[in-house]
């Protein structure tokens, strides 16, 4: 109980430090959003990657679906529709605040929408399978949505899109407010997935993990489990696509929608550093991933990539269990040693 | 489309032409398909950076070509031999680490990061320009001249051919591919009766790496390579794997063949810039229908 407590407290120190944070390093404020959007991705990669035992390389297909319908939603849904004489990647709509606001809250959860209505169909096939063949499919998945979109003149092909300029008389400037947003649907992602992993349904998903034909022969259905797994991942996922596409201002395909290099490798490696199938996992390994790389890495010039995989290859074949599972597994040592000693 | 698919068909010569271009091709996918069966089969890991060890033979060849003036023909067997200890490198830092691993997703994993490191050291050390090192030994035409084939793909289509006899005969009657094909069949009975497990993942490793820098050099003297493009030969590895099976030599064969003109049809049915999204999909797609298909029977594939 007083654990418990202790970690309800630290948690309250946190949000307090995070919400007055931007007015403590006001030009570092896009910085300090990206980190809650890393916190973001790394939580829902770890819904299937970490409780159910999944790893998917393919997540980064709903960031980017949920990316790019909200842009398209922005884009067409006050403005009389796109000149189609006009090249697609070219077209900037200007929008008032209202339209602005309207539109992005109906582009964004359409976006999570369609991303999780292509998490239950791509799901009951793909989730239907195991072992290495899951692990080839997902791979596909978001190199095949980058050539896809970059074949489609709607979507600005190859060139991308840009977002809606954000509207400039208002109080609250662009980056304080996609900061508070990304703050808000990080926590609601934290403690939703919290309540997800302590629920029935996690354990589920956890039995999952440890053996799946028992799990299957205890009659839970592990298809459908890990399909609503995915989907609700998905749904965060395509939420978090849809504002960094906005805070980027600029959709681009292979660089920054469906990005595997980028985004789809870094939602990995942040659960795995963390500690995969732990909640505080994640959030630990996306805090520490995203200021490593923002201090320092931008001294490693071009190498900062190489950088990466090699930090995957460290981390995958030295510590595959994390740093909070190298915690636990300490802890867990030094329990049983005290608990033989006391034996004796 | 529909006007590219009635050109297919009023024409059959230019199908002939995107048939035979797939099948000459074809040879070369079987190749790293076939090295990327073996390690499947024997070591039962699947390698993620199979496209990259492709791509970096060939630019070990484009390097050979432009800085030694080493003809890429002859560059060949330099390369087999470079990868094959670049294949036993990685076997003692990554791959022997992780054998033991029950969570096959690890192997992945570390098979993943290996391929993201490669990629962003070739675009560091070569660049992420298109590179090519074609020798220009000219066109072939047959059919009365409709029907053109370069010079250098049926070079390549016979090297390739050449390797796989080569490799057959290894695999059939020497000591150490009587070994693999042994360990392949049961690992527990083969290390009792004496044989070295360790050194021969180490040889199969390799050897998956020596035949990927092979095919790489061909890939870079028939078509263009750059840092970037090693996943689609991963894909058009696993994708002939998982059509023909495990440890079906000649299956691979027919599958490397038929994909590739499979994908040169449609790649010009539905257009160029839709081909890399053709692969994936198709891969997707023949996954997904076998899995349909295990689960009637209450099985699923892994």
């Amino acid at each position: 109980m007083i654990i418990k407590n202790k970690q309800n407290n630290f948690i309250w120190l946190g949000l307090a430090i995070s919400a007055i944070a931007p007015f403590f390093f006001p030009n570092h404020i896009t910085l300090l959003t990206y980190i809650w959007v890393m916190i973001i991705l790394a939580l829902t990669w770890d819904m299937l990657g970490g409780q159910t035992g999944y790893t998917s390389f393919g997540n980064i297909l709903f960031f980017g679906v949920g990316m790019y319908v909200c842009a398209v939603v922005q884009r067409d849904m006050f403005s009389s529709g796109l000149d189609r004489f006009e090249r697609v990647s070219e077209v900037v709509v200007s929008l008032n605040a209202s339209e602005y606001f309207i539109s992005l809250a109906v582009g964004t959860f359409s976006g999570a929408i369609v991303a999780v209505l292509l998490a239950v169909i791509l799901g009951s096939g793909i989730l239907g399978m195991r072992g290495h063949y899951f692990a080839i499919c997902t791979l596909g998945l978001g190199h095949a949505a980058a050539e896809i979109t970059s074949g489609i003149e709607y979507l600005g092909a190859g060139s991308g899109m840009v977002t809606p300029i954000y509207p400039s008389e208002l109080l609250v400037g662009k980056e304080g407010f996609y900061y508070y947003a990304f703050l808000l649907v990080a926590i609601t992602t934290f403690f939703l997935f919290r309540k997800i992993y302590q629920s029935q349904f996690g354990l589920a998903l956890n039995a999952i993990r440890d053996n799946e034909n028992k799990a299957e022969s205890m009659g839970i259905h592990t298809t459908q489990y890990k399909i609503a797994g995915w989907s609700i991942s998905a749904f965060f996922l395509a939420i978090a696509g849809a504002g960094v596409g906005n805070v980027i201002g600029f959709i681009d395909p292979v660089e920054i929608a469906f990005s595997g290099p980028t985004f789809g490798v870094w939602m990995i490696v942040m659960a795995i550093l963390g500690g995969k199938g732990t909640i505080w996992g994640p959030v630990l390994g996306a805090i520490i991933l995203y200021s490593a790389k923002e201090t320092f890495w931008t001294y490693l010039l071009g190498w900062d990539k190489v950088a990466l995989g090699l930090l995957i290859l460290i981390v995958v074949v030295y510590f595959p269990k994390g740093i909070l599972g190298y915690f636990k597994e300490r802890k867990q040592l030094s329990n049983s040693i005290l608990s033989q000693k006391g034996e004796s | 489309m529909i006007t590219y698919l009635n050109i297919l068909i009023d024409s059959p010569e230019f199908l002939a032409q995107l048939v035979i271009n797939g099948l000459l091709v074809g040879a070369i996918f079987a190749l790293i398909a076939y090295g990327l069966a073996l390690i499947w089969g024997v070591m039962d890991i699947i390698n993620f950076a199979q496209g990259e060890m492709v791509i970096f033979g060939g630019y070990i060849t484009y390097t050979l070509f432009y800085q030694f003036g080493i003809h890429p023909i002859l560059s060949i067997p330099i390369v087999a031999v470079l990868l094959f200890v670049f294949g036993l490198l990685v076997y003692k830092t990554v791959i022997y680490r992780l054998l033991g691993e029950k969570d096959i997703f690890i192997t992945i994993l570390a098979t993943f990061g290996l391929a993201i490191l490669m990629q962003q050291l070739m675009q560091a050390i070569f660049g992420p320009d298109v590179v090519t090192a074609n020798p220009e030994l000219g066109m072939m035409h047959i059919f009365d001249g409709k029907v053109s084939i370069s010079n250098i793909q049926l070079i390549s289509f016979l090297i390739a051919a050449a390797v796989a006899i080569a490799l057959f005969i290894i695999m059939k009657y020497s000591r150490m591919g009587q070994a693999i094909r042994a360990t392949a069949q049961n690992p527990r009975a083969s290390r009792i009766l004496g044989i070295d497990i360790e050194k021969v993942y180490a040889n199969t490793f390799a050897i998956n790496a020596a035949l990927c820098g092979i095919g790489g050099a061909l890939v870079v003297m028939v078509w263009t390579i750059h840092p970037f493009i090693g996943l689609v030969y991963t894909f058009r590895s696993f994708m002939i794997v998982i059509l023909a099976g495990l440890g079906n030599f000649v299956g691979i064969i027919f599958a490397g063949m038929g994909i590739s003109s499979l994908e040169n049809v449609t790649g010009f049915v539905i257009g160029a810039e839709f081909q890399a999204a053709v692969i994936f999909c198709l891969l997707v797609i023949i996954l997904v229908t076998r899995s349909i298909l295990a689960r009637k029977k209450r099985q699923y594939i892994q």
